[in-house]
């Protein structure tokens, strides 16, 4: 009985079935070109050809089973989550312990062979896969939750679990993990430290330099760092966990988090806005602040134009008529009957506001609430149906935020299928994608550089959140003084002297 | 017994049918229901609670036959705790014209059955009058399926339970309705008034959209107790207990093909 009503009202649960839903590149027919292809200037370090021996080392630390070489499965690992990059990594890993990584590493610094680390393999950068021949060291098999302590809320994790089990497991002892996102049911927490992950709910629940309280790693050399801590407070000397988050995998390999997990909330209302000018967004999230306050736990935009692939490419029905822009605004809080007060507060000066919110619904069940998130987290996916997806992620003061989506979608007018804007608008930062039925080039060129200096010229940041990866490595300046950037180099010379760990990304080539 | 025919033209003529829908305020079907420590019940509190869906499907049901001028007036009715309320708020934001909540005081909510409420539901028939009652065919918590058909034996009407179709018929004399049975379906037609309950595929509930939530708030919402009905709530079942289902025994995860073909040859499944 319950799971037909849950197959008819609820559209599966974006994370978990975001890999089964990506269309096989059928539009651009089959594999995504090499990346060596599309940035033909990059050049193989002088790193050292995988041997026999090499081979010999890896089984016996982590056993035949988990070295895998055939060229089938390997394939899977060479390709990023939007199949826009493909490697020509030869072998991966699958170490089951901290020890493992550990003597994995060191034989590859020892050897001079460059390595990736990849968790779920969701990064959205071309950070987390191979270019040339990497070695890739997974993490997934390391997916043991350590401890919960329902007291303190510290969560105790290997790197390899996933976000969203990693909530559920929270869930059970009233807590939940302080980061959400679309990726969730296949993200791994390792690698959403290793990019400082923000999600839908950093409005709320403050970044991972915040909430991660401890993690290990392995480094370059094979050393395992410590600083596994789960205390509140400590100020003992340099944080450096704080160099490996954000790091996005080429400081080190983490392979232990602790996590401050907040309180789950009792109560957890969602309304949706159907709005027809941007100033009418950014009035209705002034409002939002001002009646919702403590309890606002996300604020999101969505442009008619990502609606309009939602509903198209994936079929998913909105309940709001057309509009120019639909907003959600989450509460949560800790008391139901308090919530809903505030919440129909909100939503009367919303409606009494000239020129606000015209029309719109609050979820009045799991089912709706569930439905009306999908319209959000399922743009990614639905925008990958077009065929070949060009994806910006920026940040922007609020005004301008929607300006440069027009601005683009001029520019780009008869070139592209759609030019598609959404994003976290309590955060400042926007999602800006284009998509063509194929990689095209010419509109490559006439998105780089321009976008970036764009951004640029407002002082926002080209990377709000998704990281540089290999994507966005030469833009680093755009937003970050030189010498910051040669102090970033003169760190990962002193942790990574061979420079094995994920080349190519991050920091430019110098 | 089917005392009126009512057809189109009277429809038209009369304003319609008057429509009485059932709704019950359940335990969210997405919550993960967990057993209180002393096995008497479910744990209840602090958990979310929402309209029943079976009853949601119903009430949209009601809405759709008033924009279809089949029906002139549509009533909500709730059998529950003061928290009901919220529920009948959802089913007027959805199109229901008013409502009425009959408030079940907490120390007997636990032992109410659906023998109380249809008695509770026919005692207001008594005095509302409508032509047509519809309810959800079970509740998520209990999955009785008891309430609409009790209901139709103590009005002595005509039940039409597990509609997936409900239409005029074709002298426009009747209700034609669709049943979803073990067999595929089933097509009568009923004579008003009548009850119906509403199955799965029935209809697809509308959103509340948010001028129809600040209208609910100013429609009438009557409140009546069981004492002002006549009707007794004494108990007629004793739960003895309540406990999970038993716990599904752990899988083995194996690494290789070679350690499944091994644990296949130890439990002799291969040779």
């Amino acid at each position: 009985l319950l799971p037909q009503l849950l197959l008819r009202r609820r559209p599966a649960p974006a994370g978990a079935f975001a890999l089964l839903a990506r269309p096989a590149s059928s539009a651009s027919g089959g594999l995504p070109p090499l990346t060596t292809e599309i940035h033909p200037g990059i050049k193989r370090g002088a790193f050292s050809q995988l041997t026999d021996a090499d081979l010999s080392a890896f089984e016996a630390i982590v056993g035949g089973d988990h070295v895998i070489k055939d060229a089938d499965e390997v394939l899977s690992y060479n390709i990023d989550w939007l199949r826009i990059c493909r490697g020509q990594g030869q072998l991966v890993l699958r170490p089951k312990t901290t020890e493992e990584v550990s003597a994995i590493v060191r034989h590859c610094n020892k050897r001079r062979l460059a390595v990736v680390p990849q968790g779920g393999n969701t990064g959205l950068v071309g950070g987390s896969v191979p270019l040339f021949d990497e070695i890739v060291i997974s993490t997934s098999r390391m997916n043991s939750l350590l401890s919960i302590d329902p007291v303190s809320g510290v969560l105790v994790a290997e790197a390899g679990c996933v976000l969203e089990q990693l909530d559920r497991e929270a869930a059970s002892q009233g807590l939940m993990m302080p980061l959400d996102l679309g990726a969730k049911g296949s993200c791994q927490i390792g690698g959403n430290l290793a990019t400082n992950a923000g999600g839908l709910r950093l409005l709320r629940y403050g970044s991972l330099r915040g909430t991660t309280l401890g993690l290990e790693a392995v480094l370059p050399t094979g050393q395992v760092l410590d600083c596994l801590t789960t205390l509140r407070k400590d100020n003992t000397g340099y944080d450096i966990k704080q160099l490996l988050i954000g790091s996005e995998g080429t400081l080190g390999i983490i392979t232990k988090a602790a996590i401050l997990c907040p309180a789950r909330p009792k109560s957890v209302q969602l309304a949706f806005l159907g709005l027809d000018s941007f100033q009418a967004v950014l009035d209705t999230y002034r409002l939002a602040r001002r009646s919702l306050g403590e309890i606002l736990s996300a604020f999101e935009f969505i442009d008619s134009e990502s609606m309009r692939a939602v509903k198209q490419n994936l079929g998913l029905s909105c309940p709001l008529g057309e509009h120019s822009f639909y907003v959600l605004a989450e509460t949560s809080g800790s008391n139901e009957t308090h919530d809903r007060e505030k919440l129909d507060g909100f939503i009367e000066s919303v409606m009494s506001m000239d020129g606000c919110a015209t029309d719109g619904t609050v979820a009045q069940d799991a089912g709706q609430f569930a439905h009306l998130w999908s319209l959000r987290e399922r743009i990614v996916e639905s925008l990958l149906v077009d065929g070949y997806e060009y994806k910006y992620d920026v940040s922007l003061p609020l005004a301008d935020i929607y300006r440069l989506v027009e601005h683009m979608r001029t520019r780009l007018d008869g070139r592209v299928i759609r030019t598609a804007g959404y994003g976290h608008l309590g955060d400042g930062n926007l999602h800006l994608n284009f998509t063509t039925p194929k990689f095209d080039a010419k509109v490559l060129e006439l998105i780089e550089p321009h976008v970036f200096d764009w951004v640029r010229d407002r002082r926002g940041s080209v990377s709000a959140e998704h990281g540089l990866g290999l994507k966005k490595s030469q833009y680093i300046r755009h937003s970050k003084a030189d010498f910051a950037v040669r102090v970033m180099a003169e760190v990962k010379r002193l942790l990574d002297p061979n420079g094995i760990m994920n080349p190519y990304k991050v920091l430019p080539d110098e | 017994k089917y005392i009126h025919i009512i057809n189109k033209a009277d429809m038209a003529a009369s304003k319609g049918l008057k429509i009485l829908v059932g709704c019950k305020r359940v335990i969210d079907y997405a919550v993960k229901v967990r057993v209180k420590p002393d096995r008497s019940g479910v744990v209840t509190e602090g958990v979310k609670h929402s309209m029943n869906p079976f009853d949601e499907i119903a009430v949209e049901e009601a809405v759709r036959m008033k924009e279809k001028k089949l029906a002139g007036e549509a009533v909500a009715i709730s059998v529950g705790p003061p928290q009901s309320q919220e529920t009948l708020r959802t089913a007027l934001a959805m199109g229901i014209d008013r409502a009425i909540h009959v408030e079940i005081p907490l120390a007997q909510l636990e032992k109410l059955q659906p023998i109380h409420v249809s008695k509770l539901l026919a005692k207001v028939c008594e005095s509302e009058k409508p032509d047509l009652v519809i309810l959800g065919k079970q509740a998520i918590d209990d999955d009785c399926n008891q309430t609409g058909q009790m209901l139709a034996a103590l009005l002595d009407w005509p039940q039409a339970t597990f509609a997936s179709k409900i239409e005029p018929s074709q002298d426009s004399k009747q209700l034609r309705v669709t049943r979803e049975v073990d067999g595929g379906l089933e097509t009568i037609d009923v004579s008003v008034p009548a009850v119906v309950t509403s199955d799965l595929r029935l209809n697809e509930p509308r959103y509340a959209t948010l001028p129809n939530i600040m209208k609910a708030k100013k429609k009438p919402l009557a409140k009546m107790s069981p004492d002002q009905l006549g009707v007794d709530l004494q108990p007629r079942q004793e739960v003895i207990s309540v406990e999970d289902p038993p716990v599904r025994k752990a899988g083995a995860k194996v690494e290789s093909v070679e350690d499944l073909v091994g644990k296949l040859r130890e439990k002799g499944l291969v040779k």
